[in-house]
């Protein structure tokens, strides 16, 4: 029973950092229709930045994670202005395919500025262990749950209440009607992968923390496909369930399955769940049905 | 027409069979007959090194086309054509290594069984298009990576297989000269027939879903046919690619049809040409000599700068990117377009208008 509650508490740990980057993804998507697969070097960037202001500069953490949002923001600005707006109104397919080859760019840009060895974080957290009722939690996997949430509920405010949040949603909407309104789409644009980015960074500082900085690590941004698909790729909270779902699932068929099959599972199961999802429900749990009109 | 110089100057077609022919002048034979006597006769010309490459060329031109079919003729996306290579890989490899087949027996019988695997996945096609598509072909490329890692006792697991080169009678293709013509009848074989299909009732068919699937399907297509048919069609194709690949390489494990053998592959159709077979030649032949030539600048700035070397792959991945996003926005059509718009020149020059 302790080693299914502790598979559990990892899997939501995981699962809520999942959430977060692939909230990223869905602001993406609903905005401008694209499919942002290079968001897992979105990812990778920020934690890398960070950890070179703290170690190399000695910059105080929270000033460093400050800077690197800084960063992160510039590279989405950057990234919408110069791959994404030429190709606007271009095929479905142009558009996965330049997010493919913006991650090829973003991880060979990594590689060559900071190699491949994983890099360890200097300890930010309190590092010992809390036990509660013989589950095992450490601090990082605690605060990083912790400040998953207070980002979802921000971000929700965020689009509840303010002008930018409201439009971002018009324009996901309905692009036509929010532009004459008067609301510039351009601008949206720009916000929506200047937040994606910002998300994408805070995700990695904090994995970053739990299991160190390496290139591998951008295979988060495949992992988050199944993370969307699930929970729908137009919904916000489909986001946030589906990557508790999928942390859950996926550390309880490591757990569970993996001596049976010898190992490997945690990268699959995701998969398997997609194939069966988009069969049965390609719109996903909580995402809208789309109609089609010739 | 018996005038060998001339040329198509407008369209003065009176009939349908005109319009379709395959060779519209004399001219048409004339230059296609010389382009394949000087790729049949390249051998006599360049080094070993470079039959080799060509090879590699002539292979992925081989699944390009293939992914092609799918991706320019049909308009379904796929992310994974790494894994149906594998599957082609492995099939030949468990066919002539665990139960001695010939490779001659085994090579269609990859392509049957990649073509079978292929269209099972395809199967999703039906309800799904565009970004939902590409994620549901990419979850087989995971799924079928798995089970070819896992399934220890047949395909040898993470180790992988080793694999001989095919024979004819007691000749043994064992040189690099022997096999590239192989892999050049093949492409030819293949090209013939992409060229045609694109002139029967199927390629046709095949358009007209990729332009409007309702459209084509209100028009009386059956949709679920000719996409899964699309996906046999070209995963035949792939798999034959990845049998000639195994038995170039002569070895086959996991790791050789990752991820990033798929995106290899969509970006030899995108910059090659998405729906042409021309194109999908000369984009596979950008894309398998894109790292040769970024060795080659390498090699040239390890003289100044030594500690380039070490940066080599993160460089090839960095560019691979840049060619990728530059083709995207400043030349959608690919290569070739560029080669028609260069042809387009030459035909009007010096009067442009």
């Amino acid at each position: 029973m302790i080693f299914f509650f502790q598979m559990l508490i990892n899997g939501i740990v995981v699962g809520s950092i999942y959430g977060l980057v692939a909230l990223g993804f869905v602001l993406i998507y609903r905005a401008s229709g694209a499919l942002n697969l290079a968001n897992g070097e979105f990812v990778i960037f920020g934690p890398y930045i960070c950890l070179m202001l703290m170690t190399a500069l000695q910059v105080p953490f929270l000033v460093a994670l400050l800077i690197t949002l800084i960063f992160s923001a510039i590279l989405g600005l950057a990234v919408e202005r110069i791959v994404v707006r030429p190709l606007q109104n271009a095929p479905v397919i142009s558009v996965i395919m330049a997010t493919i080859g913006l991650s090829s760019l973003l991880a060979g840009a990594v590689h060559m500025i900071w190699g491949h060895s994983t890099k360890t974080f200097p300890p930010v957290f309190p590092q010992t262990p809390l036990n509660i009722g013989g589950i095992i939690v450490t601090p990082v996997y605690l605060w990083s749950f912790i400040v998953v949430l207070v980002l979802l509920i921000i971000f929700s405010i965020f689009f509840k209440y303010s002008k930018i949040g409201l439009a971002i949603r018009a324009v996901a909407d309905d692009q036509q009607a929010a532009s004459s309104m008067g609301m510039s789409v351009k601008f949206v644009y720009a916000a929506t992968w200047t937040i994606a980015a910002i998300v994408a960074a805070i995700g990695g500082v904090l994995i970053g923390n739990i299991n160190g900085v390496n290139p591998t690590m951008a295979s988060i941004g495949l992992t988050v496909l199944p993370v969307v698909i699930l929970g729908g790729l137009d919904s916000v909270i489909g986001a946030i369930i589906g990557g508790f779902a999928i942390g859950i699932l996926q550390n309880m068929a490591g757990g569970y399955l993996d001596p049976l099959v010898g190992g490997g599972l945690k990268d699959v199961v995701p998969f398997i769940i997609v194939l069966l999802i988009l069969m049965l429900r390609p719109h996903g749990l909580f995402g809208s049905r789309g109609i089609e009109r010739v | 027409m018996r005038n060998l110089v001339v040329r198509d100057c407008g369209k003065y077609k009176t009939s349908y069979k005109d319009d379709m022919k395959l060779f519209k002048t004399t001219g048409d034979k004339v230059k296609w007959l010389a382009l394949i006597l000087l790729i049949l006769a390249l051998p006599l010309f360049v080094s070993n090194y470079w039959i080799g490459l060509f090879t590699l060329c002539a292979i992925s031109a081989i699944g390009a086309i293939g992914l092609n079919i799918l991706t320019g003729f049909t308009g379904q996306i796929s992310i994974g054509v790494g894994a149906f290579l594998g599957v082609g890989g492995y099939t030949t490899a468990i066919l002539t290594s665990t139960y001695g087949l010939s490779f001659w027996v085994s090579l269609p019988i990859a392509g049957i069984v990649t073509a079978f695997v292929g269209g099972v996945f395809g199967i999703p096609a039906l309800r799904l298009k565009g970004l939902y598509l590409a994620i549901a072909t990419l979850a087989a490329q995971v799924i079928i990576l798995f089970v070819i890692s896992r399934w220890d006792s047949v395909t040898g697991g993470t180790a992988g297989m080793v694999l001989s080169r095919p024979a004819i009678g007691d000749f043994l293709l064992s040189t690099n000269t022997s096999y590239y013509y192989l892999s050049i009848v093949i492409l030819l074989v293949t090209v013939l027939y992409a060229v045609n299909l694109l002139r029967t009732r199927v390629g046709r068919a095949f358009l007209a879903v990729r332009d409007r699937d309702i459209a084509a399907q209100i028009m009386g297509i059956n949709l679920f046919y000719y996409k899964v048919l699309a996906f046999i069609v070209s995963s035949f194709f792939v798999g034959i690619a990845g049998a000639l690949l195994a038995h170039y390489t002569m070895i086959v494990s996991p790791e050789l049809y990752n991820t990033h053998v798929s995106i290899q592959y969509l970006a030899m159709v995108l910059i090659g040409g998405l729906g042409s077979v021309f194109g999908s030649i000369l984009g596979a032949v950008f894309i398998t000599l894109l790292p040769v030539g970024l060795s080659a600048i390498i090699d040239f700035l390890t003289v100044f700068m030594p500690e380039m070397y070490q940066l080599l792959s993160a460089f090839k991945e960095f560019v691979f990117g840049i060619v990728i996003i530059l083709f995207l926005i400043f030349e959608p059509g690919g290569l070739a377009h560029i080669w028609l718009n260069m042809k387009k020149y030459f035909k009007l020059w010096p009067f442009s208008y």
